[in-house]
Formats: C-alpha cells, sequence, structure tokens
C-alpha cells in the first residue's frame, strides 16, 4: 500500500515569495484497486504524481511504500522499490530507440513481450522498435511509448499520467482493458490514473478530486462520476470539438 | 615484423578486426607496412616516393571491404603518410581507415595523414574512420587527419568519423568536392574530455547540377576540454545541401560552432541546424525514474547520442 500522509509542497514564486501548489494531501492506495485523479487543469494532480516519484520533494508529510517511509529515498530508490510514472510530457531522446527504452524499463524482457507492449498502446513493433523517440515522433507516438514502459515493468505502484492525451479512443478502450487485466485484484500491484477521461473514470475503484492543490473530493466512481461528469463532457467538447484527445 | 597483442586490441578498437582480415588491406605500425594484401579488384600499392599508399579500386568491384588502419604504439613516434584512394566507376565498396596511439611515454606521438580520395562516375563508397588514443604517459596523443574527397557524376559517398576517447588534440580537415547529380554524407561523432582539444574544419563545394550534400555532426564535451566545429557548405548551382551540428555541453568545456552557407546560384537550397545545450533534466529524470542511476542516466543518454 502507497500512503500519502499529510503532503504539501512550496515553490518559490515569480515575486520572490513561496507558493504552496499542493497542500495536506492525505491518500491510501491499495493493491488490487485503480485510482483516479482528476480535477481541473492546474489543480495540482502531476504534482502530487511528481511528488510520488521522487522527482519533486516534499515540504512536509511523508510517503510510506508498503510500510517503509519512503520520503528520503531518491527516484532510482523509489524505481528500484516499483514506484512507476509515465510522464504527462515526455522528454524526447537523440539516439536511443524505442527498444532501447524498454530495455532500460525492463531489463530482463524478451522479444515477444517487447512486441505485446507496443501493440497494447496501439503501436506496430515492426514500425517502432527501431524508431528514434525523438524530434522525429508525433507527441502522441511519444506518449504510448511512455505508457509501453510503465507497462513492461513489475511495478508496485504505476501513476499514468492523463494516457488519453494524443491517443485515439480506440487504443483508450484497449488500454483500459489492459490496466484492469494488470492491476484489478493484483495483490501486489497498484494503479494510479490522473484523467479526465469519461471512459477511465467509470472502471476506477475510487476517484480523487484535486482542486487548487487539495483534495476537494473522493469516492467510488457512482459517487463522484456525476458530479463531474458535466464537467468534463462539456470541457470534452471545449476542447476539442468533439475530437478525441486534448492539451495537458 | 610481428603484431602482438597490444597492437591487436588496438586495431579491434578502431576497426573492430579480430585478426588478419580477408580482402585488400594494409595495416602500418610506427611508420611501416606491417602487412599488405591486395585483391584481383582492388590494389594496395606504395606511391614511388615513398609517402604513402596507393589504393585503386577496379571499376564495377561490388561489395568489397578494404582496411588500413593505422598504429602508433612506440612512444613519441611522429608518423606522416599520404594516401590516395580511386574508388572505381560503378564500384561499390567500404574502406575502414583510423588510426590507433597507444603512448606510455612522455614525448608526443603524432600522426598527420592525408587521404585523397575519389568516388569516380557512378560508384558508392563508405567510408569510416575511427580514430583513438590510450596509454599512461604524459606524451600526448595527436592525430590531424586532412582529407579530399571528389565526388563525381552520380556517384555516392557516406564517410564516417568517428573520435571517441583519448586523443588529446587534433585538428582535423575535410574537404570536398561534389559533382553533378553526386552525393555525399559526411557523419562526424566527437567526444572530449580531460584537458582535450578538438578542432574540426570541413568544407563541402557543390559544384554540379542536382548535387547533394549532408554534414551531420554530433559531439559531447566534458571536463575541461573544448572543441571547435567549422563547416562551411557551398552550392555554386542547383543542388541541396543541409549542415547539422549538435553538441552537448558538460562540466566545465567550451564548444564553438560555425556553420556556413554560401549559396551563388538561386537554385542553391541550403539549410543549417547548429544546437549546444547540455542534457536535459527531464532525461535525466525519466530514465532514473526507469531505475537508472543519475550517472547511468547520463552515460545511457551519452552512448545515445554518439551512436
Ligand atoms: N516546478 C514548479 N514550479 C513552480 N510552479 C509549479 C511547478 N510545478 C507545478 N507548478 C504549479 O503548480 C500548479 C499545479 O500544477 P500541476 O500539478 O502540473 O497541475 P495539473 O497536473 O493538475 O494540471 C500549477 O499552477 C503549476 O503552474
Ligand atoms: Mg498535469
Amino acid at each position: 500500500m502507497l500512503k500519502l500522509d499529510n503532503i504539501s509542497m512550496t515553490v518559490n514564486d515569480s515575486n520572490g515569495g513561496t507558493r504552496e501548489i499542493i497542500r495536506n494531501i492525505n491518500a491510501e492506495f491499495h493493491p488490487g484497486k485503480i485510482y483516479a485523479i482528476t480535477g481541473p487543469n492546474g489543480g495540482g494532480k502531476t504534482t502530487i504524481a511528481k511528488v510520488i516519484m521522487g522527482i519533486y520533494r516534499n515540504c512536509a508529510g511523508n510517503i510510506y511504500l508498503n510500510g517503509e517511509d519512503i520520503t528520503e529515498l531518491s527516484v532510482t530508490e523509489r524505481a528500484k522499490r516499483g514506484i512507476a510514472y509515465a510522464f504527462q510530457q515526455p522528454p524526447r531522446f537523440k539516439g536511443l530507440n524505442v527498444k532501447d527504452l524498454l530495455q532500460i524499463a525492463r531489463p530482463s524482457i524478451d522479444d515477444k513481450s517487447l512486441w505485446k507492449n507496443l501493440r497494447d498502446v496501439g503501436l506496430c513493433p515492426e514500425d517502432y522498435l527501431d524508431r528514434d523517440v525523438g524530434p522525429g515522433l508525433s507527441g502522441g507516438e511519444i506518449k504510448r511509448i511512455e505508457i509501453a514502459q510503465v507497462l513492461s515493468r513489475n511495478t508496485v505502484v504505476s501513476i499514468f499520467d492523463e494516457p488519453e492525451a494524443g491517443v485515439d479512443l480506440w487504443t483508450v478502450q484497449r488500454l483500459i482493458g489492459i490496466i484492469m487485466s494488470k492491476y484489478k485484484n493484483n495483490p501486489h500491484a497498484t494503479a494510479i490514473i490522473i484523467t479526465h477521461n469519461e471512459n477511465v473514470l467509470p472502471v476506477c475503484d475510487e476517484i480523487l478530486v484535486v482542486n487548487d492543490g487539495m483534495i476537494q473530493t473522493r469516492g467510488t466512481a457512482d459517487e463522484i462520476w456525476p458530479l463531474i461528469k458535466g464537467d468534463i463532457e462539456c470541457k470534452m467538447k471545449d476542447q476539442c470539438r468533439g475530437e478525441m484527445g486534448y492539451e495537458n | 615484423m610481428k603484431i602482438n597483442q597490444l597492437d591487436m586490441q588496438l586495431l579491434n578498437t578502431i576497426s573492430n578486426l579480430n585478426g588478419v582480415p580477408d580482402g585488400a588491406v594494409n595495416i602500418r605500425l610506427d611508420g611501416k607496412a606491417v602487412l599488405r594484401n591486395s585483391t584481383p579488384n582492388i590494389k594496395i600499392s606504395s606511391k614511388e616516393n615513398g609517402s604513402g599508399l596507393v589504393v585503386e579500386v577496379r571499376p564495377g568491384t561490388r561489395n568489397e571491404t578494404v582496411h588500413v588502419p593505422v598504429l602508433l604504439t612506440s612512444g613519441g613516434f611522429v608518423d606522416k603518410v599520404y594516401n590516395t584512394f580511386i574508388v572505381g566507376e560503378d564500384s561499390d565498396v567500404t574502406i575502414i581507415a583510423g588510426c590507433g596511439i597507444h603512448n606510455d611515454s612522455h614525448s608526443n606521438s603524432r600522426h598527420d595523414g592525408i587521404h585523397e580520395i575519389v568516388v569516380k562516375k557512378g560508384a558508392r563508397l563508405k567510408y569510416i574512420e575511427k580514430h583513438y588514443g590510450e596509454g599512461s604517459g604524459d606524451g600526448k596523443r595527436i592525430l590531424n587527419p586532412t582529407t579530399t574527397v571528389t565526388v563525381e557524376k552520380g556517384a555516392f559517398a557516406e564517410m564516417e568519423m568517428v573520435q571517441i576517447k583519448g586523443v588529446d588534440d587534433t585538428y582535423r580537415s575535410t574537404v570536398a568536392t561534389i559533382h553533378e547529380k553526386g552525393s555525399l554524407k559526411i557523419v562526424e561523432r566527437l567526444m572530449t574530455h580531460g584537458c582535450q582539444s578538438a578542432e574540426s574544419d570541413i568544407s563541402v563545394c557543390i559544384e554540379g547540377k542536382d548535387g547533394s550534400g549532408q554534414v551531420l555532426s554530433r559531439s559531447v564535451a566534458k571536463d575541461e576540454s573544448y572543441q571547435v566545429f567549422k563547416a562551411a557548405l557551398t552550392g555554386k548551382t542547383e543542388c541541396i545541401g543541409h549542415v547539422e551540428c549538435d553538441s552537448i555541453i558538460m562540466d566545465n568545456a567550451r564548444i564553438k560552432a560555425i556553420p556556413q552557407l554560401v549559396a551563388e546560384d538561386s537554385g542553391a537550397i541550403l539549410t543549417h541546424e547548429a544546437a549546444i545545450g547540455k542534457i536535459a533534466g527531464e532525461q535525466l529524470i525519466k530514465l532514473m525514474s526507469l531505475g537508472l542511476t543519475e550517472k547511468e542516466a547520463v552515460e545511457t543518454i551519452l552512448a545515445g547520442f554518439l551512436r
């Protein structure tokens, strides 16, 4: 189980002062369950993910993974303990190809799994394994490769940051299936999905709504979905005029 | 003269050879040819004045490889050579050159190699040159390669020039002329560390209609090292040319990149891109979030970049 115990994080703002971008976050993420974090842009969702991965350091509170206090551990140490994070905006690499990244993600990976991982995110392995993860790939392609890396690992906690962005509806449906079969009722693994997606949210066991750096409300999909459904549906139309995928 | 274990290792580093290769070969060790072999299609001979080699590839020769490595292993040796390569019409061959220096002494070891390459009408050439230095002495390991290449009508040449480690001082000059429908691609990979300095001066002139030239350079400068990269591309007629220099800078290193385009015809399409920057923090964090340490992440990024 991953436990966030009263996590806050402050950054320096442009006027020389400080600003709390998340505060008093308390949450438990249990194995076998799928969690959604949703809420408006700028609410603090990515910040929570980065604090869990160790990319950002929280200035108050503690993080526990299966009882161990990991608050002081580095990104690498947390990765080795089974925390994985699929970036909202993954970086590009000149000279590293898709296969390289999947092999770094999972050093023991065999060819069969490499192929399966790419197909799972809607990419044809023949076309992509040797492609540079550089400027030649589209945002949607980079995003899928990012998700494939996390899916390829054996993790305790996997966080997907807006996996639906730039990914077509068919692949989103397929991803939901894969995430369900990989994490639901798995006694060792938890998935946390940062999402606004109307197809993803209803399948999650618990939804946390983050707004203004705080958990505004939380509950089962049945409880929360009706509350946010209106917002999300109209937001979808706003941002993409009815097409799937939108920025940030 | 025999090739010992040390020489063999050096040879392997610069040309991936594990023994004497099949086909045409000339291995030069401390100024002397220790092994030479011609084939029916590729003739290797000494120049009359003794200044170097002439390698002649017969027209129409296909899928053959020539190895012409140079090794400097006695400390303080200064070697100078002038080689000429004639790649005959419609042939398709690979030339693997390169120089390895092992210097345990306190005097400088230096190799000044001049390669003159002519790729005849319709021929295809792949040219690979790797430079490497090692050794415990404080004598420097210096390499000053000069390459002139002429790509004749409809010919194609790809030149890969790599200097990854251990060369203290280098001045590389490459001058290319491309004729009608000829095409040349120069790929350069350079890594400098410690107090090394490296300068590469590439000048490509596209003289023939529909010729094309590309210079793609990637380099990494670490520690206190210094790099200068000059690439001048001239288009004298309707042609396409592109220069790209992309560098990663680390520690206290310095890099100077000077791309230059000269168009002498309104049909010349010439472009350049130059970028110098350190490794992006996001890239490091991404790889660390997959379980690499920071050091491993840096090494992985650099190895990929220079691949
Ligand atoms: N490193 C940072 N430095 C300063 N402000 C930040 C930093 N990271 C995020 N923020 C700010 O914190 C707020 C929450 O951002 P984020 O967690 O990315 O939101 P979300 O993912 O919910 O859209 C935003 O106002 C953002 O500008
Ligand atoms: Mg975000």
